[in-house]
């Protein structure tokens, strides 16, 4: 099922699906890891229109809720 | 002479490759941004001096910010191109790698961190990349410069790839997935104290215990510092040196050059924050008060910067620094800030937009003590009782948190979300952080020393000339009036233009009471930067924006000063 990395809870695993928002936006989480089939965990959802930092081979990248928002991804089992 | 040009992600030790193959000594640290303008330095290669450019990371040729787009122009400029790649992210690594080939600039990749991927159980075949990029491949290892001799030695075999074609950016993906796949190979290990240690350290509650604890420590740890080497070091030499003082002293006999150089005896014995001479006051403040500070912040900021620990602090505050139209790295400027505001106010380029970079410039200008003056704070304050040196902070961080709530209100543009790659957590090298200090110390006291000297000698020209007490006479309806300040109060003020810290020390022959000395050091701090910040926040702002800031900078000062003189006298009791 897909759905807003926004959603996901802490320690949940997904799959990158794709991107909503402008091409710069995607282009920008590509360069940094985050790209279309890649597996991602959920390590930390601030609360608090905090940010959401999640890990991609190995790598942990901190995002902005907006951000968030605009990831698509499938929950892996 | 010929451009080498050192490109690659940010955080892969492109600042680190600099400084061995120049010798040139810059600033590294372990976050993405810590070079946020490039370096240029000169490498001998064979005889021939050769230009070496470091420039900002980035991880494409199409830039998202402006350090990334200083980057993506120097490639254009560059004769040969080393491209610093992080062996342990490699794929990630490798997109940009495609993009400087195929500008079919002549290439040599350094296959950097490799002592990190090899631990990690992450094993390259360094000769099919090389074959697959077309370019020559180097493991190496910047912080302890291995293979640094291979990658010089083979500078001459850089080329332009003879495999790799132009493409668009989806056959760019799918080439660096190939590659990837083709030449690398991961032995899964378990999760080590440090992953975990990562983790609980960007987690909200686990991570805010932690943040609270390092923040404390560190805090501790300054003072621990800075108070011994005063105590054990710098006090015991001003006493071994006084009586050469007071002999030169009656050398000189009364006059101009004595006001000068020795300043005002007292009781035959000297006061070194009163006198106010060059060899009195002009040595003691920034050596035995100031330096022992600067030497303990700087010891503990370097070890932080290297862990990897900063961008973990990022984003723990994002929340609060979005409040404030920022994001979370909001705090590196202010990290930087708080050791002295001209690398404060460089650091703002981390943050994207005018809004963002006009919001975190002024509030380091605003409510942001360097740590010169913080300690000549502590110093002059700390003997009236530790409440007052309190006052003062607090009301900064009130400060700090109101002007940033309503400039975020305010001023108008983009308040880009925090979007920031967090490394992995390194031991810092004794060796690294030692010598990151004395780089900071000494630029402290190349740069502080002669501003110093400069202060006290106009102070004592235009004491001679009678102008300041003219100045004072001018200003006294605001100072006495408004900020419940004696009028001979306007000349520390004024001095604060051009260092601070000895702004602070001329507060104390005034004979203030401790609450009076909380507003004028407050008013110190924030009515308006030192003239180095100034230049740096013309250069940086704009004379538009620098205007609005200083505008803002003084009328809040006013503001506040105003108030403080209303709410201390009622809290400590009308006697101010």
């Amino acid at each position: 099922m897909t759905t807003e990395l926004i959603t996901l809870q802490a320690g949940t695993r997904a799959a990158v699906a794709g991107f909503t928002g402008s091409q710069g936006f995607a282009w920008k989480l590509r360069t940094i890891g985050i790209r279309e089939g890649k597996i991602l965990t959920v390590v930390a959802r601030h609360p608090f229109g905090g940010p959401v930092v999640v890990s991609v081979d190995g790598r942990a990248v901190t995002l902005g809720r907006g951000m968030a928002r605009r990831v698509l991804v499938d929950v892996q089992a | 002479m010929k451009r080498i040009v050192l490109m690659g992600n940010p955080n892969v030790g492109k600042s680190g490759m600099f400084s061995r193959l120049t010798g040139a000594h810059v600033i590294t640290s372990n976050y993405p941004g810590t070079t946020v303008d490039y370096s240029r330095g000169t490498m001998h290669i064979g005889g021939a001096a050769t230009e070496l450019v470091d420039a900002p990371g980035t991880y494409s040729l199409q830039p998202s910010n402006a350090a990334e787009e200083i980057a993506a122009e120097m490639v254009g400029t560059a004769d040969l191109v080393i491209n610093v790649v992080d062996a342990t992210n490699l794929e990630r690594n490798l997109f940009l790698t495609l993009e400087v080939l195929e500008t079919g600039k002549p290439t040599i990749v350094a296959l950097n961190l490799w002592d990190e991927a090899v631990h990690q159980g992450i094993d390259i075949d360094v000769g099919s990349l090389e074959r697959l990029l077309g370019v020559p491949v180097v493991p190496t290892v910047g912080l302890s410069g291995q293979g640094i001799s291979d990658l010089i030695g083979r500078l001459d075999e850089a080329r332009p790839t003879s495999t790799v074609a132009p493409m668009d950016a989806e056959e760019r993906w799918k080439t660096v997935g190939r590659i990837t796949d083709a030449v690398q190979t991961i032995t899964h290990r378990h999760p080590t104290f440090r992953d975990r240690l990562a983790e609980a350290s960007v987690r909200p509650v686990s991570g805010l215990i932690i943040a609270i604890g390092v923040i404390a420590a560190a805090f501790w740890v300054v003072r621990l510092i800075g108070e011994s080497l005063i105590q054990y070091i710098f006090e015991p030499l001003f006493e071994l040196y006084t009586p050469f003082v007071l002999y030169l002293s009656d050398m000189l006999g009364p006059g101009l050059l004595h006001d000068i150089l020795i300043g005002q005896i007292t009781d035959g014995g000297i006061d070194y924050v009163e006198s106010m001479g060059l060899l009195t006051t002009g040595l003691y403040v920034p050596f035995a008060m100031v330096l022992p500070y600067i030497v303990a912040f700087y010891l503990t900021l370097s070890i932080m910067e290297d862990s990897g620990y900063l961008p973990r602090l990022a984003t723990l505050t994002d929340t609060f620094f979005h409040r404030l139209g920022m994001h979370g790295y909001g705090i590196i400027p202010l990290f930087l800030g708080l050791g002295c505001n001209v690398p404060g106010v460089l650091a703002t380029r981390v943050l994207e937009t005018r809004k963002q970079r006009f919001i975190a410039a002024t509030l380091l200008g605003i409510s942001i003590p360097c740590m010169a003056q913080i300690a000549m704070i502590v110093g002059v304050l700390g003997s009236f009782g530790m409440q007052y040196v309190a006052a003062v902070f607090l009301t900064l961080a009130i400060v700090y948190l109101t002007a940033g709530l309503v400039l975020n209100r305010f001023i108008g543009g983009e308040c880009p979300e925090i979007f920031l790659e967090i490394p992995p957590y390194r031991m810092p090298g004794a060796r690294f952080t030692l010598k990151k200090t004395w780089m900071r110390v000494r630029g402290f006291i190349m740069e502080a020393v002669p501003y110093l000297f400069l202060g006290i000698l106009i102070v004592n020209l235009l004491y001679t000339a009678g102008i300041l007490d003219a100045l004072g006479t001018l200003l006294a309806p605001l100072m006495e009036g408004w900020l419940g300040l004696p009028a001979e109060a306007t000349t520390a003020l004024l001095v604060g233009i051009l260092r601070k810290d000895l702004a602070v020390g001329m507060l104390v022959p005034l004979g203030m009471t401790p609450v009076q000395l909380v507003i004028a050091v407050t008013m110190l701090t924030m009515y308006f930067p030192c003239i180095a910040t100034f230049a740096v926040l013309l250069r940086e702002l704009g004379l538009r924006d620098m205007l609005l800031s200083a505008a803002v900078m003084t009328g809040t000062a006013l503001l506040v000063g105003g108030l403080m003189h209303m709410v201390l006298a009622g809290f400590f009791g009308g006697g101010l």
